[in-house]
């Protein structure tokens, strides 16, 4: 299953994926606001596969899980980028949401067709026709995501899979 | 041969149950001490904690301080703070902080940040606790359900980032400044590494500088920030009633003279001038005088990292017996109830005051853009806090400048980015 990319440049922030001003809003609503600060459109045209594409430290700034929540919410497949802050990179292999480094960001343009192989560590751009290889995720990691995040991986692992 | 070790790789060995580690392996650690606040806490943990149908793994190590909807505006923040206070008893939490600071400080005020700790924030800026020489780190919501029902995480150990300071700093020249002077020139790609400050410089200023520096690892994107233990640490931890009981234990965490680093970089602090980093990036510095006479609506002097005691006196440096300008708004937060208290006793609040501040509630507040102090469209700020990123303080169209609190109050009083250097030696003549 493909999707499009959406496009971002570098720094992208925690505070314009979940904006403080709006942190007591439930999740879903928080969502639609979600990176309008750099593209209005964003939340309100991005579909459930689509892709969303930034530059250095995706992810910069606050601790706050909202910003991936938000964009697992919207349906963002992964997240590929240059290089990603180490807690919105932490917070979204938790939610089961996978962010790819990749050196070669700059190579896809916004509505590109990606195609996603967590396991085998390939992004095909269906749309230039071209294979990025990258490395995959850790193995403790890659499981994570298999059951889902964090919490249902440690919940089979505490013994009490629902 | 074998290498020596840093700082940050003794700590985690020692909480991995290792001999040593080595920077990019993953291992397991036992975590010392967690803690977090009213908005990445209890109302994030409580659906978790009992989905997995378990408790809090050590309610004596986990630390829980309402600081970021304090004082309740409405009835949802209020309801965010009841829910706090109901989650600290349920669960027996005897370090329950609520509305009296920013647990950043608080938890240090209270001896609770130990140096060679593994600590986990559930806040971004838990660096800030490896000014006592812990492991410091930040961490989302989830991953710190798991931390306090487990006591355990996995860390990939950071290759350490060595920065070492020389001399003293000119007056009106304070760690804020070497921050956001080290955002510019190490930028803030530095994910899964720590930074480590040494020299003269640091040696010889406070733990509430080297907390500056620490704090502010966050914005160079580093997991944390450390400051080797010594006397000052030691003596800030006997007056906060928590003394160390091992000196020569603690001391011996420090680096190896023989430690690997990442990389290794040495910096004058005579050479650096009172710096602004530019509406919207930390790293987007420059030294004061690019910015001389950028009109200010606000300023603001708040934050874990900007209205300790120590930041509410460097702004008193300057604002005694001056006014803040017509037309600009002087707000201050300090951080914790102690720190406005102190204030109160050594005559600062009352200088501060008689300059025109207007007095906030103790609390992350509008550097969160959460509390009291938000801007309006087109409005333009100067903050002592540690970011500022597109409408993090309000309005989307609004634009925030960082400085020193001297930097801060300069503005103040003059209208307009202004240096605080000639303000201070207009005093001094």
């Amino acid at each position: 299953m493909s999707g499009r990319a959406f496009l971002f440049g570098d720094n992208i922030d925690t505070d314009v994926m979940a904006p403080g001003y709006l942190m007591k809003l439930p999740p879903e609503q928080l969502a639609r606001h979600c990176l309008e600060a750099v593209d209005p459109d964003f939340a309100a045209t991005v579909r459930p596969g689509d892709f969303v594409v930034g530059g250095l430290s995706f992810g910069i700034g606050s601790s706050r899980e909202q910003a991936a929540v938000s964009l697992k919410l919207l349906g963002v497949r992964a997240v590929i980028a240059r290089s990603f802050a180490r807690i919105f990179w932490r917070n979204a292999i938790n939610l089961g949401l996978p962010c790819i480094a990749l050196d070669d960001t700059g190579a896809v343009a916004a509505g590109d067709r990606l195609d996603l192989d967590l396991a085998s560590g390939r992004l095909t751009n269906l749309s230039q026709k071209h294979v990025h290889v990258f490395t995959p995720l850790p193995g403790h990691l890659t499981a994570m995501i298999e059951d889902g995040g964090l919490m249902p991986h440690l919940k089979r692992r505490l013994g009490k899979t629902a | 041969m074998v290498r020596g070790a840093t700082l940050v790789e003794k700590i985690i060995a020692r909480a991995a149950g290792r001999d040593r580690v080595t920077p990019g392996e993953i291992v397991t650690v036992a975590v010392d001490f967690a803690f977090a606040h009213d908005s990445s806490g209890p109302r994030r943990w409580a659906p978790m904690l009992k989905d997995l149908g378990v408790g809090l793994w050590d309610s004596d190590r986990v630390a829980i301080v309402s600081d970021h909807y304090v004082p309740a505006v409405d009835a949802d923040s209020a309801a965010i703070l009841k829910l706090t206070r109901q989650f600290a008893a349920e669960h027996g939490v005897r370090n329950f902080f609520d509305m009296v600071g920013i647990c950043h400080l608080v938890l240090p005020e209270h001896g609770l940040i130990r140096p060679g700790a593994v600590i986990a924030g559930g806040d971004s800026h838990t660096p800030m606790a490896g000014a006592f020489g812990a492991y410091a780190a930040g961490y989302g919501a989830t991953d710190m359900a798991a931390i306090v029902a487990t006591g355990r995480t996995w860390v990939s150990v950071p290759e350490t980032i060595r920065v070492d300071w020389s001399g003293r700093f000119a007056q009106g020249v304070a760690a804020k400044d070497v921050m956001l002077f080290l955002c510019r020139v190490l930028g803030m790609d530095n994910a899964f590494k720590a930074v480590e400050y040494g020299g003269e410089t640091v040696r010889a200023i406070g733990m509430a500088e080297r907390m500056v520096l620490c704090n502010m690892a966050a914005e160079l994107g580093c997991e944390t920030g450390v400051v080797a233990p010594d006397t000052v640490t030691f003596d800030y931890l006997r007056r906060a009633g928590a003394p160390v009981e091992d000196e020569a234990g603690a001391r011996a965490i420090a680096s190896d003279p023989d430690a690997v680093y990442g990389a290794v970089h040495a910096f004058r602090a005579g050479d650096l001038e009172p710096q602004i980093a530019a509406p919207h990036s930390p790293a987007d510095s420059a030294p004061v005088s690019e910015h001389i006479g950028a009109r200010i609506d606000q300023a603001y002097i708040g934050a874990c990292v900007g209205a300790k005691i120590e930041d509410l006196r460097m702004a008193a440096r300057v604002l005694k017996g001056r006014r803040v300008s017509a037309g600009t708004r002087l707000l201050i937060a300090p951080a914790s109830s102690r720190t406005t208290t102190e204030a109160s006793g050594d005559g600062t609040l009352q200088t501060l005051m008689e300059a025109g501040a207007t007095l906030l509630p103790s609390g992350c507040g509008a550097c969160a853009g959460m509390g009291a102090g938000l801007l309006a469209e087109d409005e333009t700020c100067i903050s002592s806090t540690n970011r500022n990123f597109r409408g993090r303080m309000g309005a989307k169209s609004s634009r925030v400048y960082l400085g020193s609190p001297y930097s801060v109050a300069a503005a103040a009083v003059a209208g307009c980015i202004a240096d605080p250097r000639e303000m201070l030696a207009e005093d001094a003549a």
